[in-house]
């Protein structure tokens, strides 16, 4: 057996986790090869300081409030959409009847209303044209669904 | 802290399943048995992957909205754990990465390697022992590259089998093995290096 055979195995002897085949073909690298077995050594020193590292018990408040916070932010993140969404809806409508009353108006040249709706027409392909881009690169993200 | 995970039975899995698809309805209420199932073992790998109370909760609690928000994509027929665990751990690593940096802006460091290996955020508050030798030990793995520091927490902190890891992790048994050989080589050399070269010291 060579070293490197050897190190994952002495994870698995140090768990518990070894077979007995395999504890057999261990125990006879060790006994030939100074270095592994100095270095199993060490592993088991390592696995003592690491187990004398306990996490603290939260407060038993903090899971019996857990869920409700997490109900809590998942109902303010919907009414966060509805909002945004009702509201750009409401902004767009008021946006054409402003719009519309400007074309109806008959005080106003023909060559304005034609400026006003090519300055739209350029504001919503510009619009389209970010979004289209934003979408583009998030599908390729691979971190998306990550902060 | 016991171990949260228990993936073979087969009526809790059909629970969860039963869950998801209520999710996947928009049932927020069908949320909280998943919640309520995974909240201690999501909470443990947060802290030991960000290393303080505060920000566990927070980001622990964020990763279950998240996955509420992704529910629809996911697969019903598959495993909810595996897929939750991956979007904790990204958001634990990112949490911790936008920490990390948030502080080498104020402290106007040139050298992202010197704030990596204070690893501040390790907070010894969390810990039952605060005596120095826990204390090293804990901040030490808090300096621990983000892949290792998984694998020791998994091991150590939530006493997962290899095989549960595996099934985790989405990686063969024989990774486990060799990724926690690495992983505590290097936490072995981490203590060397503070003790003058002595793991007795620690």
């Amino acid at each position: 057996m060579k070293c490197e055979e050897a190190e994952p195995l002495m994870m698995a002897l140090l768990d518990g986790e070894i077979e007995e085949a395999q504890r057999r073909l261990l125990e006879r690298h060790l006994q030939s090869c100074y270095a592994c077995a100095k270095e199993l050594e060490e592993f088991r020193q390592l696995k003592e300081l690491t187990e004398g590292v306990t996490l603290m018990e939260p407060e038993a408040r903090l899971w019996q409030e857990y869920w409700s916070r997490v109900y809590n932010r998942i109902e303010r993140a919907l009414g966060a959409v509805l909002l945004a969404v009702s509201a750009s809806a409401l902004l767009i409508f008021a946006g054409f009847k402003a719009v519309e009353g400007l074309i109806k108006d008959p005080s106003l040249a023909l060559s304005l209303k034609v400026a006003i709706l090519a300055a739209i027409a350029g504001f919503v392909l510009l619009l389209v044209s970010v979004v289209r881009e934003r979408w583009y690169f998030w599908r390729r993200d691979r971190y998306r669904f990550v902060r | 802290m016991e171990p949260a995970l228990d993936m073979d039975a087969a009526g809790a899995r059909a629970q969860e399943r039963d869950a998801i698809l209520r999710c996947q309805r928009g049932e927020a209420e069908a949320f909280k048995l998943l919640v309520e199932r995974y909240q201690r073992l999501a909470y443990f790998v947060a802290l030991g992957l960000v290393g303080c109370h505060d920000d566990a909760v927070d980001v622990s609690q964020e990763a279950f909205i998240r996955a509420f928000r992704h529910i629809r994509r996911f697969d019903a027929g598959r495993q909810f754990l595996p897929w939750f665990y991956r979007l904790l751990r990204n958001l634990c690593f990112n949490h911790l990465r936008a920490r990390r940096a948030q502080r080498l802006f104020a402290l106007e460091e040139t050298d992202p390697e010197e704030v990596e290996d204070s690893a501040p955020d390790f907070d010894p508050e969390v810990l039952v022992e605060r005596d120095e030798r826990a204390t090293a030990v804990w901040q030490a793995i808090g300096r621990l590259p983000e892949r290792y520091r998984e694998i020791i927490v998994l091991r150590h902190f939530q006493q997962l089998s290899y095989a549960q890891m595996a099934e985790l992790l989405s990686v063969p048994m024989g990774t486990v093995m060799s990724r926690l050989y690495h992983a505590r080589r290097a936490l072995k050399r981490l203590l060397e290096q503070d003790q003058g070269g002595d793991l007795n010291e620690v």
